[in-house]
């Protein structure tokens, strides 16, 4: 898995590639939680390279939601490929984390 | 039928998933339902190197087949403390962000990517089959 964090104008946009599992999605939380300390509070997650995702990575995320919920920011995905886009919509994670089809209508959202 | 036997720990994760990304691609899977596999697979190792095996080490085999040429069949043998993890209820999918359990989605996933789970404890091994129709 890798992350590329850029700031723009309305927020924090993180793009992630490769692979979220047990191994590597530990590294996620604890980047966007550095993040976060650092008082970035409004992310767009860019999941455009992200290939695959498990219960860890959702987990990674969802902790990442709830810190930001607790400081009034945001975070929004956007781009998932079809197989992302399923491990989210059984989790029912779609429901409660805003999922936008491009990284410039997540922008607009923020 | 193959097979790979290594110790229940998170560093052998990306064997295993090569191992069942291998098996899978032979028999044909591919795109959106190989991914399938490799999250039932991954999902069922993470919870056995977890809580397997709370005293120390211990070893966690996987076996591959296609049976009938249409059954790839996942199995995965732990020797540690009996665990139904099929037994445990499904987590509440519909909560708001702040009730949300971080934890129970990983066996719920494996029964909803998969066509059929079984469990069994064989004398002392933990056996769950994972079963998906090509």
């Amino acid at each position: 898995m890798d992350l590329n964090v850029k700031n723009e104008e309305k927020g924090t946009l993180v793009s992630v590639t490769g692979r979220m599992d047990a191994v590597s999605s530990p590294e996620f939380e604890k980047e966007l939680g550095r993040l976060i300390g650092e008082g970035n509070v409004n992310f767009v997650i860019d999941l455009n390279g992200l290939d695959y995702i498990s219960s860890s990575g959702l987990r990674s995320v969802l902790v990442t939601a709830k810190k930001l919920k607790g400081v009034k920011g945001q975070i929004l995905l956007a781009s998932l490929q079809a197989v992302v886009k399923e491990v989210f919509a059984i989790s029912g994670f779609s429901t409660i984390i805003p999922i936008y089809e491009s990284i410039e209508e997540a922008m607009t959202a923020l | 039928m193959k097979s790979l036997k290594l110790a229940a720990i998170i560093e052998n994760l990306d064997r295993f998933i090569s191992f069942v990304h291998t098996c899978s691609e032979e028999c044909g899977f591919e795109g959106k339902r190989a991914m399938e596999i490799e999250l039932a697979a991954e999902e069922a190792l993470v919870n056995i190197f977890n809580y397997a095996y709370p005293d120390g080490e211990g070893q966690v085999e996987m076996q591959c087949a296609l049976n009938d040429g249409k059954k790839f069949v996942i199995e995965i043998h732990d020797r540690g403390i009996p665990f139904d993890t099929l037994s445990r209820p499904d987590p509440d999918t519909t909560a708001d962000i702040g009730d949300r359990e971080i934890g129970g989605l990983g066996i719920y996933f494996i029964k909803k990517v998969a066509d059929e789970v079984r469990y069994s404890r064989n004398d002392d091994t933990n056996i769950l089959t994972i079963i998906f129709m090509a």
